[in-house]
């Protein structure tokens, strides 16, 4: 066991609410993956819904080749949706505890009916370009964290890592920058 | 296609969202707050989220091809996810990374996000649509120039 004291600090700095929320939620997300890609064969990315669902509004032929596709990655997004919502349910709600659960403090929590729901303090401004920009950028880029992050690292791919180490380190960057502005939250 | 696909395909496939989506509420990665920790390294557990995960469907990506053919409920081959390289995967990385950066949100935990109960993320799903519109209607135009296409994912 570790119990050099300078070690346990520097994990208490870089790690303050602690790795197993982070670790079983991540192995998670990988396992929804996985249970996709084993009836289906398909390695699932998320951000191929924002063209394939304009497909249904616009007859551009940028989205008019996800059409075979579309309808499943509805289904994929309402699922994610779900998941997330059944999280709220019960582990946000403290209706299901774990010692591997820590909750934190960010953003606002809403009581509803019994249930405890979670809306960020991030400004509407940031998400709205922010969000611009991902749509894009994931687009072009061929992949955005789950395609590119999940499956592609999870597949080896030269250009999916070299794509996660791009979009990591430049927004490593912006962060950095819009902090140091004095933008907050 | 659509027609002749097995009957569980769309269930799994529902199934496979939800447990993804309950992990990313689970990782609070669903909260641009904690990503944006990440990102200034307030917090590095995010780590491990990424990892947890490619680690994870590294071990299906490695051991399937190899002991079976082909999937259950579409008859596709089990493959790697593998793109080609070209300068777009860094162009497209680029914007992406200062979107994330800007936001601290990216689009599988946008949909968590919702799910979650903020319904303040539907700013960026606006500026995701938004985006993915503009990107895909200016290569829509310039496309018909080139000859063909690659697959999409």
């Amino acid at each position: 066991m570790v119990t050099d004291p300078v070690a346990l600090q520097v994990a208490a700095d870089l790690f303050p609410n602690g790795i197993s929320r982070y670790a079983v939620g991540g192995m998670l997300v990988g396992l929804g993956a996985v249970v996709i890609y084993l009836g289906t064969g398909i390695p699932a990315g998320a951000s191929t819904f924002l063209e394939s669902t304009l497909s249904y509004v616009s007859g551009q032929s940028r989205f008019q080749r996800y059409v075979a596709s579309r309808d499943w990655r509805v289904v994929f997004t309402l699922g994610i949706i779900l998941g997330g919502f059944l999280f709220a349910l019960t582990v946000q709600s403290g209706l299901v505890s774990s010692s591997l659960y820590q909750s934190g403090t960010t953003g606002q929590l809403h009581q509803l009916g019994g249930f405890t729901f979670w809306t960020t303090n991030v400004q509407p401004w940031r998400l709205f370009l922010g969000g611009t920009l991902v749509g894009i950028g994931t687009r072009i880029g061929k992949g955005c964290t789950s395609g590119h992050g999940v499956c592609g690292v999870g597949s080896a791919s030269k250009t999916s890592i070299v794509g996660v180490i791009t979009f990591l380190a430049v927004a490593i960057g912006t962060a950095q920058i819009v902090a140091a502005l004095g933008v907050t939250p | 296609m659509t027609d002749d696909r097995h009957p569980l395909f769309k269930p799994l496939i529902f199934v496979g969202g939800l447990i993804f989506g309950f992990g990313l509420g689970f990782s609070h990665m669903a909260r641009p707050e904690i990503v944006l920790q990440f990102l200034t390294f307030d917090d590095l557990g995010l780590l491990f989220v990424m990892f947890g995960a490619a680690i994870v469907s590294g071990i299906a990506f490695a051991v399937m091809p190899r002991i079976r053919d082909r999937a259950p409920l579409t008859g596709n081959a089990y493959e790697r996810r593998l793109k080609s390289f070209d300068r777009n995967v860094l162009i497209g990385g680029g914007i992406f990374g200062v979107g994330w950066g800007i936001s601290g949100i990216c689009p599988g935990a946008a949909y968590a996000s919702l799910g979650v109960g903020n319904i303040t993320i539907l700013w960026a799903l606006a500026g995701m649509f938004l985006g993915a519109y503009i990107q895909g209607y200016w290569r829509s135009q310039h496309a018909d120039a080139r000859p063909t296409a690659s697959a999409g994912d």
